[in-house]
């Protein structure tokens, strides 16, 4: 039983419970952020001096290519489905790439062509989610190996060309102006953008929300499945290809296998993020918080000397438990 | 424990269940004596499923008592309801449909020997006992999971439209058996749509209206008007003269073009050969007992599937409806009873209403935030919907989602509704609001189709009526010559002088096989387009 | 069909013989089983000096992933998945090889013991995390793969440890004739002491229920919520059965998940147990595992890249998946 009669509540929303729970529902990105600050503010207790703006252009730079691929969890999430392929598409995309450094066509062919192959793997993907109904996840998960057997018979194909990261996408992935700016927010401002309004301001992005929420109404209401999931493999292959590129370029390999340790974290910064994998709700905003509470976490737990097993461990710790906390508060009561 | 001094089996008092917004019920009231068939009657929605479900232990109640031989008790699972002797035949069998009826056997620990023996009583006396499930026709699960209930001799048997998608041979079977148990020391309560099954096996009748019992009847010859009357109630004197007049559209106009119109449409084996012009500016009412064909009418016409046979011509020119989008171009839109169907429970109302302007391919692109406003605004202020709650459309009231559902379409400008029992399970005031709505849009020159499963509402809203039975078009009335028991007598496939006769059952029945056919999968009634229903094994 | 003919065809089918129906339920996996016969047939044709030995190490290094698809294989029946498996299975790997280096026979026994215990609790946390949360069990064990595998990490950074020297004999070279690896012996016995009873059990039937309906189940008075933590305790101690075997079958423990989680939900699936749950069972898998195993011999044999072998796993998951699917919307049209 709360005290506060309702106008109370109406004058101090804080006071109630309820009202947490709400925010938490509704606006989910406001306690994330304040969860991200603490974390922050936990690092600058446990190593004094070491937040400031180098810093935070070191988290950036490590966060994007990882909230790049949270967006292709959101995006085909709040259909009910999920990417797995991600990495094997990004890895690719960055090795592809790489090969075509000693070729006429230089890196701008690689790029072209890394890009076009990730398309086409999304095409395939979403012509068998969209028109096969083949399970997301197995599709993606197939797909997956597809795409990493290609790509590694492409790498013996090339063996003798050699093989390098090009200098522009070194430049994007872990090059820096004005001394603390990461380069790679060129890139990922201008997509982030078009991400949050087309998810929120293009009928498309409403179909996604419509078709994960609920695929009768969605179809009683006139709407196609199967055009938009084509459409929405695409685009997840293709931002998985530019995260590719970031990475190959931050951290100037290129491997077949390079991302692919990235695929759960994408999925967790995403769950973090709000976005429920039953599908109709959560957005991109989330995930890119959720992407910076990874790195930052990933950051602590180096500076407080924690081992690589045992941030692992509260990774799966944190999943499990914001996600709980998301079910409770939206569970319909 | 509390004991109450009862002579009575089974006492259920004051049970009410909320579902969110929705109000299952409210205030339910059953009391069956040992050893009499108690039926338990109410339009749909009127709460009876919920109030077995509560008694069996599938549902917990919000509020209310329930006594078992006297003894107050809380029944938390199916399970434990098993054991204190309250068995439930559902609607949907609760048959495992992967495994054989073996292991359905083994798994509810039910006795082999007296269930073969009653599966003989029922006349299935050779079904083989490692027949799968899923492969079985539902008839016979039906028969199957009875027996399975009498099998541990329970002391509350409940059969919710037991004889429901039974052929005739199988019904008399189990209405005999029924029959016999009255007497005795045990009870079972009896669901049925059917007035002569209840006049032929039932003692008393429990009436529910809108999740209250109004009512309990003995059953003696002339208790179906009383009943009948109970069930209507007074939603008629209650609602404000609602309607208004006759449209001026209709028939009578000479030379006019249906609007929309069918020849000989046939869909699987639930309907057949079915034909009716709707005319713009017309209200044709379509007036059926449950499954007659209504549900395979309305999804061929929303595009949702396909007609075996016949022809839908739309403005006098055919059309081939291969998808909801068919429809929505040709200008039908449907408005679906289910509205977990319809709604995106977890979007806003905004959302929710704009869902068909964003469905179009050519919409894709950017939305104009302005001029969506301003027509959802329209619309919500149209339909007086209580947007307050609107940023998820789950917490709407029943009443404000259904009107939610309709206001999408009233959006874009109505050319022909197609309207399944929209009132369905709603408040009184939401129900006078869509009548008038409905009205309203035929004046406007619309066409409505409008199934209902409340009588009272043909003579309220429509010009006219046609009546569908054994997925055929039986009769045809006009409002003025619409009063329900002329209604009831039509949709019972009656001549219309004649009281209620003793064949009718028969009659009744013999058209239910084309049930049967189909599989175990498709028993819970209306059943979405499997291609496009939630995937089964998203997780 | 009317349902009046209809009790009449299942006498019919009854008097046909229970083989027929038997036939008819496990068709996919007789299928399976027949295509596996063909590719070895195959695989003696383009590699005519393939014998007992190769047929040993088949055996041996498919044994982890043949268990890890029983592990999937209950838990999808359950109409749920687990992807955790690989990360169970390298957990208990490490344990099972750090606690046996320099240790007794005896003390092997013990230790076998003792990480088929750690499976039933890892498989009860999941399980109780499953219920509890009602966190869609995908992102719960996806979370937990995580956690399982930092434990790994934890119990041993690198790859070492040893296996006791009965546990290697257990699975590797052949037992009695040269054409019988004592890996399928082992696959075999564990499958016979663990599968058959459980199918048989009201346990093993309440599985099936939640997975192919589970509202009939929980309305036939089947406790949901516990049949679903026993289902994932059961994938637990399956899964430390295949990190056990891991160990033996490599001699030392490894703390890194392999491609086991995926493959697993792949060799369920071409081994026809339906994500939906209630369909299917262990065998079908088993042979599945096998068969993905045989095309990648049979492309090297061939001179094939052995990187299309991956390619062709892949090409072949999303192949039979989608065929499946084309079978099942076509009769749900019919």
């Amino acid at each position: 039983m709360s005290v506060a009669t309702p106008a109370e509540r109406a004058r101090n929303p804080w006071l109630t419970a309820t009202a947490w729970r709400n925010l938490f529902r509704d606006r989910p990105i406001i306690p994330l952020t304040g969860l991200l600050l603490v974390l922050v503010l936990v690092i600058q207790a446990v190593q004094p001096g070491i937040v400031g703006l180098p810093w935070a252009g070191v988290i950036l730079r490590a966060s994007v290519p990882l909230a790049i691929l949270a967006g292709c969890q959101v995006l085909t999430m709040l259909t009910g489905g999920i990417d797995l392929s991600v990495g094997a598409v990004a890895s690719m995309a960055g090795f592809v790439t790489a090969t075509f450094v000693n070729s006429p066509g230089g890196w701008v062919l690689g790029v072209a062509v890394a890009l076009s192959a990730a398309a086409l793997a999304g095409l395939v993907t979403g012509v068998g989610v969209g028109v096969f109904r083949v399970h997301p996840l197995i599709m993606t998960l197939g797909m997956s190996f597809v795409v990493l057997g290609l790509a590694n018979v492409w790498q013996l194909q090339t063996v003798q060309t050699g093989a390098g990261v090009p200098d522009p996408l070194r430049w994007i992935g872990s090059g820096q102006s004005l001394g603390i700016v990461p380069n790679s927010l060129l890139v990922f401002v201008p997509l982030a953008v078009l991400i949050l309004l087309g998810l929120r301001r293009t009928g498309y992005g409403r179909l996604l929300f419509a078709i994960g929420d609920n695929p009768v109404a969605a179809r009683l209401s006139g709407a196609r499945a199967w055009q938009v999931l084509i459409v929405l493999y695409v685009v997840s292959a293709v931002l998985a290809a530019i995260a590719g590129l970031i990475v190959s370029g931050l951290s100037n390999t290129a491997s077949v296998s390079l991302v692919d340790s990235s695929v759960l974290p994408s999925v967790a910064a995403a769950v973090i993020g709000g976005t429920s994998i039953m599908g109709g709700r959560g957005g991109f905003g989330g995930a890119i918080v959720g992407a910076l509470i990874l790195t930052v976490l990933t950051a602590l737990l180096t500076v407080v000397g924690l081992p690589e097993p045992s941030r692992q461990i509260l990774f799966g710790a944190i999943i499990v438990a914001v996600a709980a906390a998301y079910t409770r508060v939206t569970a319909e009561s | 424990m509390t004991t109450i001094s009862t002579d009575m089996l089974l006492e259920a008092t004051g049970v009410s269940k909320t579902y969110g917004a929705v109000v299952a019920l409210k205030s339910a009231s059953l009391a069956v004596r040992p050893g009499e068939v108690h039926a338990l009657m109410g339009a749909n929605g009127a709460g009876k499923s919920t109030l077995v479900k509560i008694l069996t232990g599938a549902v917990r109640p919000d509020g209310g008592t329930i006594a078992v031989r006297g003894r107050e008790r809380t029944v938390h699972s199916p399970a434990e309801a098993r054991h204190g002797g309250l068995v439930s035949v559902y609607q949907e069998p609760a048959l495992i449909p992967d495994l054989d009826v073996r292991a359905n056997l083994r798994l509810t620990e039910t006795p082999v020997e007296p269930f073969r023996h009653w599966l003989a009583e029922l006349g299935l006396a050779d079904l083989d006992l490692s027949s799968q499930v899923r492969r079985m026709p539902l008839a016979s699960l039906r028969i199957v999971d009875l027996a399975r209930a009498l099998a541990i001799e329970p002391d509350v048997l409940m059969l919710d439209e037991m004889t429901a998608a039974l052929p005739a041979n199988l019904t008399e079977r189990v209405l005999e058996v029924v029959g016999r148990r009255r007497g005795g020391d045990r009870s079972v309560i009896f669901i049925s749509h059917r007035m002569i099954e209840i006049a032929a096996v039932c003692d008393r009748a429990t009436v529910l209206r809108e999740g209250e019992t109004v009512g309990v009847v003995d059953v003696t010859e002339g208790s179906e008007e009383r009943i009948v009357e109970l069930m209507l109630g007074e939603i008629a004197r209650e609602m404000p003269a609602a309607a208004g007049g006759r449209a001026t559209g209709g028939p009578g106009a000479p030379g006019a073009v249906p609007r929309l119109a069918t020849r000989g449409l046939t869909s699987g084996v639930k309907l057949h050969d079915v034909s009716f012009d709707l005319y713009p500016g017309e209200v044709l009412g379509v007036v059926a007992l449950e499954g007659q064909g209504q549900d395979e009418l309305f999804d061929v016409l929303a595009g949702s599937e396909r007609p075996s046979a016949g022809e839908i011509l739309v403005d006098g020119r055919p059309v081939s409806l291969r998808h909801p989008a068919d429809a929505i171009r040709a200008g039908l839109v449907y408005v679906a009873a289910d509205r977990a169907e319809a709604l995106l429970m977890q979007r806003s109302v905004r959302e929710n209403i704009a869902l068909p302007f964003t469905a179009r391919i050519r919409n894709w692109g950017p939305i104009d935030l302005g001029k969506e406003r301003t027509t959802v605004d329209e619309a919500v202020a149209r339909l007086q919907i209580d947007a307050r709650a609107g940023g998820e459309v789950r917490r709407l009231s029943g009443g404000n989602q259904q009107k939610v559902t309709i206001a999408r379409w009233v959006a874009g400008g109505v050319h022909t509704m197609l309207c399944f029992d929209p009132t369905r399970g709603i408040d009184i005031r939401t129900k006078a609001q869509i009548y008038v709505l409905l009205r309203d849009l035929a004046e406007a020159g619309a066409a409505v189709l409008l199934y209902t499963s409340e009588l009272k509402e043909v003579q309220l809203v429509c010009d006219r009526a046609i009546v569908i039975f054994g997925g055929r078009v039986v009769a045809e009335v006009a409002a003025a010559d619409a009063d329900e028991s002329s209604l009831l007598r039509a949709a019972y496939n009656l001549r219309s002088d004649a009281v209620l006769p003793e064949d009718a059952a028969a009659e009744t029945v013999a058209v239910e096989p084309a049930a049967s056919g189909q599989p175990a999968a498709g028993a819970g009634g209306r059943q979405p387009d499997p291609t496009d229903a939630p995937r089964e094994g998203d997780r | 069909m009317s349902a009046v003919t209809a009790p009449a065809e299942a006498v019919r089918a009854g008097r046909g013989g229970i083989l027929l129906s038997w036939g008819r339920r496990n068709a996919w996996t007789l299928g399976l089983l027949a295509f596996l016969v063909v590719m070895l047939a195959f695989t003696k044709m383009i590699q005519p000096r393939y014998g007992p030995i190769p047929v040993q190490g088949l055996a041996t290094s498919v044994l982890p992933l043949a268990l890890a698809a029983v592990a999937q294989a209950v838990v999808v029946i359950g109409g749920g998945i687990d992807l955790s498996i690989g990360s169970m299975m390298a957990l208990t790997s490490v344990v099972a090889a750090t606690a046996m280096e320099g240790q007794s026979a005896e003390f092997g026994v013990a230790v076998v013991l003792g990480v088929l215990l750690l499976g039933l609790v890892l498989g009860a946390v999941n399980g109780t995390l499953v219920v509890v949360t009602r966190v869609p069990d995908i992102v719960v064990t996806l979370a937990m793969a995580f956690v399982w595998a930092g434990f790994a990490l934890l119990v041993r950074p690198a790859p070492g440890g040893l296996a006791v020297q009965w546990l290697k004999d257990l699975v590797v070279g052949p037992i009695g004739n040269e054409w019988i690896p004592r890996a399928a012996v082992a696959l075999i016995v564990i499958v016979g002491v663990t599968w058959i009873p459980l199918v048989r059990s009201r346990l093993g039937l309440s599985i099936y229920a939640i997975g192919s309906n589970r509202l009939a189940a929980f309305r036939s008075g089947v406790p949901v919520g516990r049949t679903r933590f026993f289902d994932y305790v059961l994938t637990g101690l399956f899964s430390a059965l295949a990190g056990l075997s891991l160990t033996a079958s490599t001699g030392i423990g490894t703390p890194v998940p392999g491609p086991y989680t995926l493959m697993s939900v792949a060799a369920v699936v071409l081994g026809g147990v339906s994500l939906a749950g209630g369909r299917g069972g262990v065998f079908g898998p088993i042979v599945a595992v096998v068969v993905l195993q045989l095309v990648r011999t049979d492309m090297t044999f061939l001179n094939v890249n052995t990187n299309l072998a991956v390619v062709a796993q892949g090409v072949i998951l999303i192949g039979v998946v989608m065929v499946g699917s084309l079978i099942q919307m076509r009769r749900a049209r019919s």
